[in-house]
């Protein structure tokens, strides 16, 4: 084999090593996806489980602020009550509503947010409904649930908590992949 | 069909255009080699340019000069010129004067495709830098682009994402040649482990090149779909996540690092024992620290987004992860040392660099280190303190390796010794202002002054000033490079085949300056 056929050889391989390099770089993202999923480090779209039989704390109130918001889509949110007393411990079922005020169909993603932050942690969320998309009609109207539940191990300075959502759009081509990443969870 | 016909003249040796067309169709490695070092300087002052714009507006506090949005601009654009326009290039104009030079190659393995790889250069720092110029300026989030900013940004994004596609192409093309080049065409008897150290390093940092290149490309090219095409790779909202993009930009962004300094390893290996007159200590731990550097380089990268989220254990691995690389590198260092210990010394400007480099970047290196601790990178992220780290690490580790590297091969590339007298004075004026402009920095990123802002509180302002003095004189110093540069390719004397005494590798048996077609009949190593 004389240098020329040897280099375009070395070359070749080279060229598919950097091509599958380049792939990798988008694998990462399953990846990191299956690694967040499987350590529960960001599970914001994933029901909770419960490990154990929750003990209800009858002993202390937390005060459990509602918030809702909507970014950049013409979409009425609330809550049907902004604030609720609850027991550490106690399973919790609050209404969220949502109003369409536009005459095209959106789908929207409600991003949850806690404060203080550390109410992420103590917070186990059976049921919500940002759990999925939402696509909804022209002036639609609909009621949706969130279960919670506030663990006891909630450290006890804190008495009040805030649990916030903002639906964000869903644009075109994003809408099909988010609606079979969510299905599958 | 000039071109065409004007090639297969060139093949006839002695007969190539003149002109612009000689550089713009060169096949020739070493113009490439010189458009390469030409073109990094030029990045260079223009990065130096901003840096002292920077330097000027944190003179003192309160905003004098420029408004915070274009301060924003000046540290994203001085950070991408400097390390795609500037130091990368550089050591790629190294690798193609001298690595056939060394390993006794006529030229590199794809000629045609080495004068692909930089002429796609000069277009993408043209990009890059017009985004000055459009509605909503240069990048502003920092060299490392992070989301959400970086999607959220005007048109100076997509600009800069095109100019970084295009140099990692330049780069990958550039690695493929240099690879190639190194296991196919050395002279007969060079085994591997014969190679001169300048070019295991190279080979080494060309792997990782191919390795993380095309990775970065993958991770503008999702901001790209996500700015332009309705991904949600990085946009929370649509169940994309922000911080992925940190992993995937810090597993390009390590090795970068490692990428910016290997081969200044490989010149201060080559400068050390030619000044001591004595063989270079423990080549091979010297090969395999390389290539442990190399791997371990992989495997650390979330040590840059300690605050960014991380469960305890992952900070501890990427911690300890790091540490580690301080015994590969330490061990280099303590070769460099004990390749000096009763070495015959001289101090010409060569070795001058290179000593520097070996006392600034062991600093660079430990202040690394500290980095590297979990609590302390917590309480340091994104302060000066780290802005001090990689400038010890990046300038007067990869930026004085390139200095030595220039000043060692001046001769042999021009023919004519540079003005020792100047040189000299060159190095000591950059040791002292890089000193001055850095060394404080340390004192206040400790002190928490954050960076990327263009204003700071009053406890700052002594040791800013100070920063700002050393700065322009390092700057103003760089000239005086540049006129040695352009004396030693004007005139001067005539430098000798073997221009050092202790040269001992191929390019010093060749004639000064190295003819324009070399070792078209191999050397015969023993």
């Amino acid at each position: 084999m004389n240098t020329i056929e040897a280099n375009s050889v070395v070359m070749k391989k080279l060229l598919i090593f950097t091509v599958v390099m380049f792939a990798f770089g988008f694998a990462l993202v399953p990846f990191y996806e299956k690694i967040c999923e499987v350590t529960g480090l960001n599970n914001l779209l994933q029901a909770d489980t419960l490990t154990e039989n929750p003990q209800v704390d009858t002993t202390r109130w937390v005060t459990v602020e509602l918030d809702a918001n909507t970014r950049g889509l013409p979409w009425q949110f609330k809550p049907l009550q902004s604030s609720l007393r609850v027991h550490p411990g106690e399973l919790v079922e609050v209404m969220y509503e949502v109003k369409n005020n536009s005459d095209r169909e959106i789908n929207g993603q409600a991003i949850p947010s806690y404060g203080p932050q550390l109410l992420a942690k103590h917070l186990k969320k059976l049921e919500c409904f940002c759990f999925s998309k939402q696509v909804l009609k022209p002036n639609e109207t609909r009621q949706m649930p969130v279960q919670f539940i506030i663990e006891s191990s909630l450290p006890t300075d804190v008495s009040t908590v805030t649990i916030s959502y903002t639906f964000f759009e869903l644009a075109g081509a994003s809408a099909a992949s988010m609606a079979t990443k969510t299905n599958q969870s | 069909m000039a071109a065409v016909h004007d090639h297969d003249v060139a093949h006839a040796h002695d007969h190539h255009p003149s002109g612009m067309m000689r550089w713009m169709m060169t096949t020739n490695h070493k113009d490439i080699g010189t458009m390469y070092l030409w073109f990094s300087f030029i990045m260079f002052l223009t990065g130096g340019v901003m840096a002292l714009t920077i330097r000027a507006e944190l003179f003192q506090p309160g905003l004098q000069i420029v408004n915070p949005e274009f301060f924003n601009q000046l540290t994203t654009m001085h950070g991408l010129i400097m390390i795609f326009g500037a130091i990368m290039p550089a050591f790629v104009g190294f690798a193609n004067w001298q690595i056939p030079m060394m390993i006794g190659a006529p030229d590199m393995a794809f000629a045609r495709m080495n004068n692909w790889s930089f002429w796609l250069l000069p277009p993408a720092a043209l990009l890059l830098l017009s985004s000055f110029f459009v509605p909503g300026g240069a990048p502003a989030g920092g060299w490392t682009i992070y989301p959400p900013l970086s999607v959220q940004m005007g048109m100076g994004m997509d600009m800069a994402i095109f100019a970084i596609h295009i140099m990692g192409a330049s780069s990958i093309m550039g690695s493929i040649n240099i690879i190639t080049t190194i296991l196919n065409m050395r002279a007969p008897g060079m085994t591997l482990m014969k190679m001169p150290m300048f070019v295991w390093t190279w080979l080494i940092t060309a792997y990782l090149l191919v390795l993380v290149m095309p990775v970065l490309a993958g991770a503008v090219t999702m901001l790209l779909t996500d700015r332009n095409f309705g991904t949600n790779f990085f946009n929370a909202a649509g169940g994309g996540d922000p911080v992925m993009f940190q992993h995937i930009f810090w597993f390009f962004g390590h090795p970068e690092v490692y990428i910016m300094i290997l081969p200044a390893f490989g010149i201060v290996s080559e400068v050390i024992p030619t000044f001591a007159r004595k063989p270079l200590f423990g080549y091979s731990s010297m090969v395999y620290a390389t290539a442990s550097i190399a791997i371990l380089s992989c495997i650390v990268w979330a040590h840059h987004m300690f605050t960014a989220g991380m469960p305890v254990t992952g900070q501890l691995f990427f911690m300890y992860a790091t540490m580690l690389i301080a015994v590969p590198t330490g061990v280099k260092v303590f070769n460099w040392t004990a390749t000096m210990w009763r070495g015959s010394m001289t101090f010409e400007t060569p070795m001058l660099f290179a000593i520097g480099f070996i006392f600034l970047f062991t600093l660079g290196g430990f202040s690394g280190v500290i980095c590297a601790v979990v609590p302390i990178d917590i309480q340091v992220q994104d302060t000066y303190y780290v802005i001090a780290h990689f400038h010890y690490v990046l300038v007067s580790g990869a930026l004085f390796g390139i200095f030595s590297g220039a000043y060692y091969w001046l001769p042999k590339w021009t023919g004519h010794m540079y003005d020792e007298t100047l040189g000299k004075v060159h190095f000591w004026l950059t040791m002292i202002f890089f000193n001055l402009t850095f060394f404080v920095q340390h004192f206040l990123g400790l002190a928490g002054m954050p960076r990327r802002i263009p204003d700071y509180a009053l406890q700052f302002a002594d040791f800013n000033m100070i920063s700002s003095i050393g700065a322009f004189g390092f700057g103003l110093s760089q000239l005086l490079f540049l006129y040695v540069v352009l004396k030693c390719i004007r005139g001067g004397a005539k430098a000798p085949a073997k221009t050092w005494e202790g040269g001992k590798t191929l390019e010093w048996t060749l004639p000064s300056p190295a003819p324009y077609h070399t070792f078209e009949t191999p050397p015969v190593v023993r």
